[in-house]
């Protein structure tokens, strides 16, 4: 925990710096069933560079969570600090910090009613007001490096959901946004298209973009990620690199989960 | 009796009818450039529709963002002025739809006149704003509903990537629950040509109080109201069908 992100002279984070802190978040909610926790004093710190892979069990609040970075879901308690802003103040606002958050989704998401190009151009034209020039120069470059710039007029409905998803990833990357959130994103994938999808990530890894993963895809996490938690019933139970959480994990509950998924 | 008598009869009774029709015709369209009356009432019912329209969807999309904003995030709001001013202003519109659904249109319409805007000599903009009225509740209705089939990953989609709350509604959601609900929507503005046919009741001379008039003056009501029902008939064919292209069109750009 470094306290001092609260402090707003820090302007460019360096690599390996924090870029978002949290701190003892939690969302309690009442439902039928009673009090539910589903997130319960979450304390972490994602730095400029790292790839955060989240696991656990469904149910664990691992999405919520995710969704709470950039208040899709809205806490009950604690705190997000982005930047060193306090994300959940009135005095802060939240779209403007949004645009340097993107997030990908299980299920795309893509803008059925507009091309590929223009659901990857629509927010850098209306947001950060780039002409449409630049903003389909910059979609088309990258485009160019998933692999789909012949794609670029059709629409969402004519792509495979391998397609789709690789395009969502690019349409968040097309706000230059500092962090990329990814909620299960390849869930909802045929296993023959996982590849094409984790293979984009993984190159988007190297490149030194910070990531936050929720996933199911054990390999992935493996291979790429720089961190792995591990959640269960709204808390962090272990945490650590790849090799100390898969090749000796010490929690009881940690080791049913990966028997049960390795 | 013969058989060529019969013919010669038919024959003669058709030529006698045919002449009798001509007749009319000449009496009621022709005779003083009575046809006039259908011409220039055609100009104001197609006058007071257009302006409805435009009246109605703006008031509708309005009313079915407010509608639903109210339904899909008041929950979740922090209590404060905000929260208190889409509070009241759901409880305005749902107002707005139960008393505009709830009534008659042409009291509505003879109200407008008679009595908010008794002092106003223009009656076309009278029937414009009541018929707008009218139609935004109506469209209110089809557009929410338009918004509420919209998954709502498409709209976090919107506000992951910066949209705010009428950002995400306009460029997102708004474009998809309209393109959705086209059918329905065409059908409302098919039914409010129909309704203006009785702007009549405060004095305007419309398609059907044109036709009326003529009766009136030749006393004969089959010709004049014959063709005031074609001509009704000819325009919604010629929208259903303009709708039905345009449907096409939208629906094969996402192919």
């Amino acid at each position: 925990m470094s306290a001092d992100m609260t402090n707003e002279s820090v302007k460019t984070i360096e690599k390996g710096e924090v870029l978002i802190s949290v701190l003892e978040l939690a969302k309690h909610y009442k439902s039928k069933a009673g009090e539910i926790h589903a997130l319960d004093g979450i304390t972490t710190d994602i730095r400029k560079g790292e790839v955060l892979v989240i696991i656990g069990p469904s149910g664990s609040g691992k999405s919520t969570f995710l969704r709470s970075l950039n208040l899709l879901e809205r806490p009950t308690g604690g705190m997000i600090t982005f930047e060193g802003k306090d994300i959940m103040s009135s005095e802060s606002d939240i779209n403007l910090l949004r645009q340097k958050m993107g997030m990908v989704f299980q299920h795309f998401n893509l803008f059925p009613h507009l091309t590929i190009i223009d659901n990857m151009t629509l927010a850098p034209r209306k947001l950060l007001k780039m002409s449409k020039a630049d903003a389909e120069a910059k979609a088309m470059e990258l485009l160019e490096r998933v692999g789909l710039e012949d794609r670029a007029k059709a629409y969402p409905s004519q792509l495979s959901g391998g397609q789709k998803q690789r395009i969502a990833i690019v349409r968040a990357l097309c706000m230059q946004p500092d962090v990329l959130l990814f909620d299960e994103p390849t869930s909802a994938l045929d296993p023959e298209m996982v590849g094409e999808v984790l293979d984009v990530m993984k190159a988007l890894a190297k490149t030194g973009m910070t990531m936050v993963v929720v996933t199911h895809e054990m390999g992935f996490a493996k291979e790429v990620g720089s961190r792995v938690i591990f959640m269960d019933e709204g808390r962090i139970v272990e945490e650590g690199t790849p090799e100390e959480i898969f090749t000796n994990p010490t929690n009881e509950r940690l080791k049913t989960f990966l028997a049960k998924v390795l | 009796m013969h058989y060529y008598d019969l013919a010669s009869r038919v024959c003669l009774d058709f030529s006698s009818w045919w002449q009798q029709m001509k007749d009319e015709f000449y009496l009621n369209f022709i005779k003083d450039d009575r046809y006039m009356y259908l011409l220039k009432g055609l100009w104001m019912t197609l006058q007071i529709t257009f302006f409805a329209v435009l009246i109605g969807v703006a008031l509708g999309v309005v009313a079915a963002i407010i509608r639903s904003t109210h339904d899909k995030t008041v929950k979740d709001m922090r209590p404060g002025f905000g929260r208190f001013l889409l509070k009241l202003l759901n409880l305005i519109v749902k107002l707005y739809l139960t008393v505009i659904r709830g009534t008659p249109v042409v009291v509505q319409l003879m109200i407008t006149y008679y009595i908010i805007f008794a002092s106003s000599t223009n009656q076309m903009l009278v029937a414009v704003l009541a018929f707008g009225i009218n139609s935004g509740a109506y469209v209110a209705e089809i557009i929410r509903s338009g918004i509420m089939s919209i998954d709502n990953g498409q709209f976090e989609a919107g506000r992951s990537l910066g949209f705010n709350y009428i950002q995400t509604m306009t460029f997102i959601i708004i474009p998809q629950a309209i393109k959705n609900v086209l059918p329905a929507l065409a059908n409302e503005f098919i039914v409010l040509i129909k309704e203006t046919s009785i702007s009549g009741y405060v004095g305007i001379q419309d398609l059907t109080r044109g036709g009326d008039v003529i009766r009136s003056r030749t006393f004969s009501a089959f010709m004049p109201l014959f063709a005031v029902a074609i001509i009704y008939l000819v325009i919604v064919i010629f929208f259903s069908k303009m709708v039905s292209i345009l449907e096409r069109r939208l629906r094969n750009s996402e192919r």
